[in-house]
């Protein structure tokens, strides 16, 4: 046969097809095979440790080719060899070596992947053991011949009873041959034409019903005969027997609880036979009073209180009294046993529903209302000083003739287009003005959404100056993901000037000289910098504020209660109460002050740093949140985020708004709806392996991102999104030296289908540029225009070829690494 | 299905399938990455949902996720890999589901694969969307440019 006594299945195959191409004589060749295999197998059983031969514990999806000759063409998916499962359920034995699971359900699946259960390594033999081994090999060449073509396939195909009874058979050992369950459905289904009396069709199905029990015992987690129990149900042939489905799901979730199969079927046969969800809630309540530590029952509560509360069931109108009630369940719960996630996670997705703000809203634009933009706002007075005109901002894009509007909300929405967020001023726009996401979605949900009015000065002789209104009506179109829309009004109005063809400002070159990320000439911005918008944009609408003082009290409440948990050392305790200290920021500063967060945030900082000590195993997840919690500190108070903001001064008069944030250590970046003023960003020096959210920067210019963690050019794609973007300082970071790309699919490429056609791979490709070395760069490059560029201190800068595509794609590029390149 | 309880096995293939068709931003990724972080085991294994065992097959399902949605630093790896490389044979070779179990192709498969999207030393790196080697994918799909 083969090596180890044992056929490949490719062998087995070969072996039907050329010994029986006709289906009668397969049970005789079974017998004949089997009891030959199984001859020596026993022999060589008892020279072997190994308790089994080797398998293939592939799924049905994932074909073990691994053995089928290539020269031969492709037979039928060939079942997997170890689809068979011994009857574990016999012996014990192997699941008492098993760690013991103390929730319901530590029957002999524990554990267990899908297609193959899982053994001790070294597993006494016995006779046991043989007998196994008999019927898996039994399996196998029921499998593999009941599936060949000759057997199933129309022409051949009649239902008899013999076909029929093995397939009963083949199911019994292995619930996973699917052609089975398959060929039952055509069985019955041709079988049924021919009976009318109702008693005989109910007895086929009861039937059928059996099979799947039988199947069920054998593995509770067979995907095809819980399927088929589903579909037979849905044939409606004859009336569901509520005892006996209901009978057969309590049994299968006492033995595991978590079978998720039979959740699923639960769900399903609750919707079927019309139950109403609050019994099915009593029912979820039974198994958490049993043990609360039973998450799959936690997870059905949440998804039947979610349909109710949707539904305003009577008795679940008020969101806040079903909340409360579930609040001191869960806080039983956890009182109880913290050491369990199950009751963490429900209180998370409590917090999720009673947190997050019910309606969008804007919170920050740019520009910010009564902003003056221009190009040229410094000008130098009379002897030759300084002087900055403190309302007037300066514009670079307006070089460009560009002005871009960005809106920001507290919560993802979509829906903005012209019709909905209105323009109005003297000055004639173009008529199809389009707002996009910031963010490249194709949800169409996003924070953060912009547009670009385009500004052409007629007129060149004269300086112009015009205002823009901005308005948002309520509309129903702006939506968030929950279904709730904007209802409250807001406006802004900016003015725009703009000189003469001959100003001074049109020959504005930022770049004569390089950027200088230390330069000496800057001065403290006097008050607050210019266009800072996020208090002007308050929710002051009574209605929030009832919403919001009902969760306030909840989750102070909560609070104190966390605090006196006694396990000092519980990770889920000291998350949760960062969770709730944030969501009460949250509360807090909506429809009043930013300033409400700090001392919210200062508490939550500290339970971070205990978290990065207590669970070192998740500490960058802790520092992660301790980055954006650290930005919300730093900038929701005006006094403190000053500190950080100053005014660059170039060697032509020209001004930058600067912020630096270096040395923080932080490891990602938020807030930034509070910085969309910023032209220069200092983020060096920190331990950034993201810049997600960079992307509402619109007026950014310069970026200083050096000294940092970045890994690659998938991850700095929010920077492509910036227009105005001109001079970046990458230099030591990581681009280059890591083979796995963690962002790889989170941007525009040829791997995620976005890009077809890139004519940037074309003309590198012409001057010999590797492309499959350098993609990514290659699709960022061309998606930037940048005059300044570091990059040293990344292991790409030093591949060949680098520098090529850089000055291929960069045709604006005059300073390389502190280098002039014209 | 709609309704049913998270489980790494299926949040691989939704978030693979979102990633093939350039998707992935319809995911909430910080809720997401918890939630699939927080399948460590105190040693050092992934599972597939709360409250169960540790499985070497998890090293993909739930790291090849986490890489997908950039949230992967979020696990610790060192001891994922200690994990993995608990679960061989030394003796006969292969690699099974956890430490001292029989071994299996498909765990063997999983535990190498989830070894080298975590860049351990001497294994090629692999496409953690489409389980390929990184080489075999770009060639595929960047030679189709021409």
């Amino acid at each position: 046969m083969c090596k180890n006594g044992l056929p490949t299945v490719g062998e087995t195959l070969l072996c039907s097809r050329s010994n029986s191409p006709r289906p009668p004589a397969v049970t005789g060749e079974a017998t004949r095979c089997t009891a030959s295999l199984a001859g020596r197998s026993s022999r060589r059983m008892t020279r072997r440790r190994r308790r089994r031969p080797p398998s293939s514990g592939s799924s049905r999806s994932r074909s073990s080719t691994t053995t089928t000759p290539a020269r031969k063409p492709p037979p039928p998916p060939p079942a997997p060899r170890s689809r068979a499962r011994p009857s574990l359920s016999r012996d014990r034995t192997l699941t008492s070596r098993l760690p013991h699971r103390s929730e319901g359900g530590s029957g002999p699946l524990v554990g267990c992947c899908r297609f193959r259960p899982s053994f001790p390594r070294h597993q006494h033999e016995g006779a046991n053991a043989a007998e196994r081994y008999k019927i898996q090999i039994l399996a196998v060449v029921l499998s593999t011949t009941m599936i060949s073509q000759d057997f199933w396939v129309s022409g051949v195909c009649r239902y008899t009873e013999e076909a029929l009874g093995l397939s009963f058979k083949l199911l019994e050992i292995n619930p996973e041959a699917y052609t089975a369950w398959n060929y039952r459905k055509l069985a019955l289904q041709h079988n049924l034409k021919e009976l009318s009396d109702p008693e005989a069709i109910k007895s086929s199905v009861d039937a059928e019903l059996r099979v799947v029990e039988l199947a069920l015992r054998q593995n509770p987690k067979s995907y095809g005969a819980w399927y088929h129990r589903k579909w037979l149900l849905n044939q409606k042939l004859a009336p569901v027997d509520f005892k006996r489905e209901y009978g057969l799901l309590d049994k299968l979730l006492k033995v595991d609880a978590r079978n998720f199969h039979g959740w699923n079927y639960r769900r399903f046969l609750a919707k079927f036979m019309g139950v109403p969800e609050e019994k099915e809630l009593q029912y979820t309540m039974d198994k958490i009073s049993e043990n609360f530590s039973n998450y799959s029952a936690w997870h059905n509560r949440s998804i039947l209180l979610s349909n109710l509360l949707i539904q305003r069931s009577e008795g679940f109108e008020s969101k806040e009294k079903i909340f409360s009630e579930e609040f001191e369940l869960v806080i039983q719960a956890l009182f109880t046993d913290p050491g369990d996630q199950s009751g963490w996670f429900y209180h998370l997705w409590l917090l999720a529903q009673t947190s997050t703000p019910d309606n969008p809203q804007l919170i920050s634009s740019w520009p910010s209302n009564g902003a003056k933009l221009s190009l040229f706002p410094t000008r130098k007075n009379g002897d030759q000083n300084m002087v900055s005109s403190p309302s007037s901002i300066c514009c670079y894009s307006l070089k460009e003739g560009i002005i871009p509007i960005v809106l920001y909300f507290n919560d993802p929405v979509k829906g903005l287009n012209p019709s909905n967020v209105k323009l109005n001023s003297d000055f004639v726009f173009d008529k199809d003005l389009q707002w996009r996401p910031l963010v490249i979605t194709d949800s169409g949900y996003s924070n953060c959404w912009a547009t670009y009015l385009e500004i052409r000065n007629k007129d060149c002789s004269t300086s112009q100056q015009f205002s823009v209104e901005v308005s948002i009506p309520c509309s129903d179109d702006i939506m968030s993901r929950s279904g709730s829309h904007c209802n409250c009004p807001v406006h802004f109005t900016f003015t725009v000037e703009l000189g003469n063809n001959n100003d001074e400002a049109h020959d504005i070159d930022l770049f004569h000289d390089p950027i200088s990320w230390s330069s000496s000439e800057s001065f403290q911005s006097h008050g607050k910098p210019s266009c800072v918008a996020f208090d002007q944009l308050n929710i002051t609408s009574a209605l929030v504020q009832e919403e919001s003082r009902w969760n306030l009290d909840r989750l102070s409440d909560e609070i104190d209660l966390f605090r006196d948990l006694p396990d000092e050392n519980s990770k889920f305790a000291k998350l949760t109460l960062a969770r709730l200290l944030l969501a009460c920021a949250a509360i807090k500063s909506r429809g009043s002050s930013l300033i409400e967060r700090k001392g919210y945030c200062e508490e939550a900082l500290g339970f971070f740093s205990d978290l990065i000590n207590l669970d070192p195993s998740h500490k960058r997840y802790y520092e992660d949140e301790r980055s954006l919690v650290l930005m919300d500190q730093l900038t929701c108070d005006m006094e403190t985020f000053m500190k950080y903001c100053s005014v660059q001064v170039r060697s032509n008069s020209a001004t930058l708004n600067h912020v630096q944030l270096c040395r923080l250590s932080l490891t990602r970046i938020g807030f930034t709806e509070r910085m969309l003023w910023v032209q220069m960003l200092d983020l060096s020096h920190n331990k950034l392996r993201s810049i997600e959210g960079l992307e509402a920067l619109q007026q950014l210019v310069c970026l200083n991102i050096s000294n940092n963690q970045i890994s690659s050019f998938t991850s700095l794609e929010p920077l492509t999104k910036i227009v105005s973007l001109k001079a970046l300082d990458l230099s030591f970071n990581e681009i280059g030296a890591h083979p796995i790309d963690t962002t790889r699919y989170m941007c525009s490429s040829p791997f995620s289908h976005k890009v077809e056609r890139c004519e940037a791979f074309v003309e590198c490709r012409k001057k010999s540029v590797n492309v499959e070395e350098f993609w990514d760069a290659i699709l960022f490059f061309k998606s930037v225009n940048l005059v300044q560029l570091d990059i040293k201190g990344n292991a790409v800068a030093d591949k060949d070829s680098f520098v090529t595509v850089v000055t291929t794609l960069s045709p604006s590029l005059k300073w390389l690494d502190g280098t002039c390149i014209h | 299905m709609p309704g049913g309880e998270s489980h790494a096995g299926q949040i691989f293939c939704c978030v693979g399938a979102l990633a093939i068709t350039g998707s992935l931003h319809h995911i909430d990724r910080d809720l997401l990455g918890w939630w699939l972080c927080e399948r460590q085991c105190r040693d050092g294994g992934l599972n597939g949902r709360p409250e169960k065992l540790a499985d070497v097959c998890y090293s993909w399902w739930v790291l090849s996720s986490l890489i997908i949605i950039d949230r992967v630093h979020w696990i610790d790896k060192e001891k994922l890999a200690k994990f993995i490389l608990n679960c061989q044979d030394k003796e006969n070779g292969g690699i099974s589901d956890r430490p001292d179990n029989a071994v299996d192709i498909y765990h063997t498969y999983f535990g190498v694969a989830g070894l080298s999207l975590m860049e351990y030393p001497g294994v090629k790196p692999i496409d953690p969307a489409y389980a390929l080697p990184l080489d075999v994918v770009n060639r595929i799909f960047l030679t189709k440019q021409q």
